[in-house]
């Protein structure tokens, strides 16, 4: 690892002064420190911004939360609040990395983390991403990257699995900066690489989440994941649902997958299939089959469109029921 | 230019200096002799350097040195009591839940933060706490019931 001055920030003022695009900012580090390891990244300074009064806090707020971004997964995963009203996030939450890591990253660093592909990890490939000329990803192992907005300059998938939890409850992501704070609604926050290739999202480098706004939850929800291992493992496909019920059919739905393409990826297709309909193991399979289409996989992972329209049935039936499928 | 850190280990107090890069880990086993924490996969898969820092578990190959400023750490080095073995050490002899024994330290950390949090853990509680730790050599079935044994006797204790 190179070397870097090592600034402690105490408020967000002080953070946002310090921050560029040579100055990061460090939360729980998790993701920060192996691209640091592994000189994907070598920035003259880090600011560590856990010591900001403010961030590790969780609020009840307009009858929702507001949840600092240095609140830890752990944390979250503890909160009763968390677990009993927004049951998609605490699902989402609960499978990410392992309890030693889930006890360090908090919830800003995960909708800020950097993607895992492997090309864009290993200096020696030519990556976009790290200002290269091609993606060696395209004609290479692809089986884990995106297949929805494959035609764009980078087939990362985003690395965030509570960002399609979020999208679903419309959160919104407030956001400090030189000229004051300013809240991004959760979908406009993620960027896709065509707007650009360098950065996953909205933030300018000395700018910094702050909160995510969590509106008060309308109806039922789950998230679904497959993965290959049950233990410590990335997912393969996930799907985050929030429906808003009248008896047993559907008045509102919304869908959003992760893991299959550059951002949280809404299936707008799927939400209007099952809108008005009742919820059963039929019309959850046929916006199953809606949330697939328009997908674009690569060579090596054309796996993951069946993958998707398991995830999206189930997630579906698991938020009507109330019961893990 | 490097940073002064205090810092308390096993009860202990320490002071040390550092540069930045430095993780936890490394300053432990290079800086302060603390060697019973061990280096794997250096990524944050293996746990094998797990700590306990301010009662949670974290792996110390993810944590800036610098960071331990103020806080307070247990080790593998600090698990013992001044009676002797704790009981997830004994049982883990008495279960020969180790073979080569590098995994060791960090699993018997983790189930010790397991403990703390949870006396009475299930066995499916336990094999989900334990997913950050690989061993290569026992299969796992000999540490699971080493540390449901060590849970059984540590509440045996507490009823006395």
């Amino acid at each position: 690892m190179k070397n870097f001055a090592y600034i402690n920030a105490a408020s967000e003022k002080a953070a946002i002064e310090s921050m560029s695009d040579k100055a990061l900012a460090l939360a729980g580090g998790t993701n920060l420190l192996n691209l640091l390891k592994e000189y994907v990244l070598a920035p003259e300074a880090l600011v560590n911004i856990k010591g900001i009064a403010g961030l590790n806090a969780i609020e009840s707020f307009e009858g929702g939360l507001k949840i600092g971004a240095n609140v830890t997964l752990s944390e979250l995963l503890d909160h009763a609040e968390v677990r009993g009203r927004y049951p998609a996030l605490h699902q989402a939450l609960y499978d990410i990395g392992t309890p030693q890591i889930r006890n360090m990253s908090t919830l800003g660093g995960n909708l800020c983390a950097r993607p895992h592909c492997w090309y864009y990890r290993y200096e020696y490939f030519d990556c976009k991403k790290r200002g290269g000329q091609g993606c060696a990803a395209i004609a290479g192992d692809n089986e884990f990257h995106a297949i929805f907005a494959t035609d764009g300059p980078c087939v990362m998938i985003h690395p965030s699995s509570a960002g399609p939890a979020l999208v679903v409850y419309g959160a919104k992501v407030k956001i400090a900066g030189p000229g004051g704070s300013r809240d991004a609604g959760i979908e406009e926050f993620f960027t896709l690489p065509a707007a650009a290739v360098a950065r996953e999202n909205v933030l300018k480098p000395n700018e910094l989440v702050t909160h995510v706004l969590l509106p008060p939850p309308n109806g039922k929800s789950a998230t679904y994941e497959v993965r290959h291992k049950e233990s410590h493992d990335w997912p393969l496909a996930m799907a985050s649902v929030a429906l808003t019920m009248a008896g047993e059919t559907a008045q509102e739905a919304r869908i959003c997958l992760g893991a299959v393409a550059p951002v949280p990826w809404r299936a707008a297709a799927a939400e209007a299939a099952l809108k008005g309909k009742v919820v059963n193991e039929t019309t959850a399979g046929e916006a199953a089959q809606k949330a697939a289409e328009g997908a674009k996989p690569l060579s090596g992972n054309k796996y993951k469109v069946q993958l998707v329209r398991t995830a999206v049935k189930r997630a579906i039936l698991a938020a009507a029921t109330g019961r893990r499928v | 230019m490097k940073l002064h850190v205090k810092t308390t280990i096993n009860g202990e107090e320490f002071e040390f200096l550092c540069e930045p890069r430095e993780s936890l880990l490394e300053v432990l086993r290079d800086r302060l002799g603390l060697t019973g924490s061990k280096e794997g996969c250096n990524n944050g898969n293996c746990g094998a350097c797990n700590v306990i820092l301010d009662g949670r578990l974290v792996n110390s190959c993810l944590v800036f040195a610098a960071e331990a400023a103020g806080r307070a750490i247990t080790t593998i080095e600090g698990i013992q009591g001044p009676e002797g073995l704790h009981p997830l050490q004994e049982k883990f002899l008495e279960h020969a839940a180790l073979q080569c024994g590098i995994c060791t330290p960090g699993f018997i950390v983790a189930a010790k933060a397991l403990l703390d949090r949870n006396p009475d853990p299930s066995e499916a509680e336990v094999r989900l706490w334990l997913a950050g730790n690989l061993c290569r050599c026992t299969g796992y079935d000999k540490i699971v019931r080493a540390v449901l044994e060590a849970a059984k006797s540590t509440a045996v204790v507490m009823e006395k």
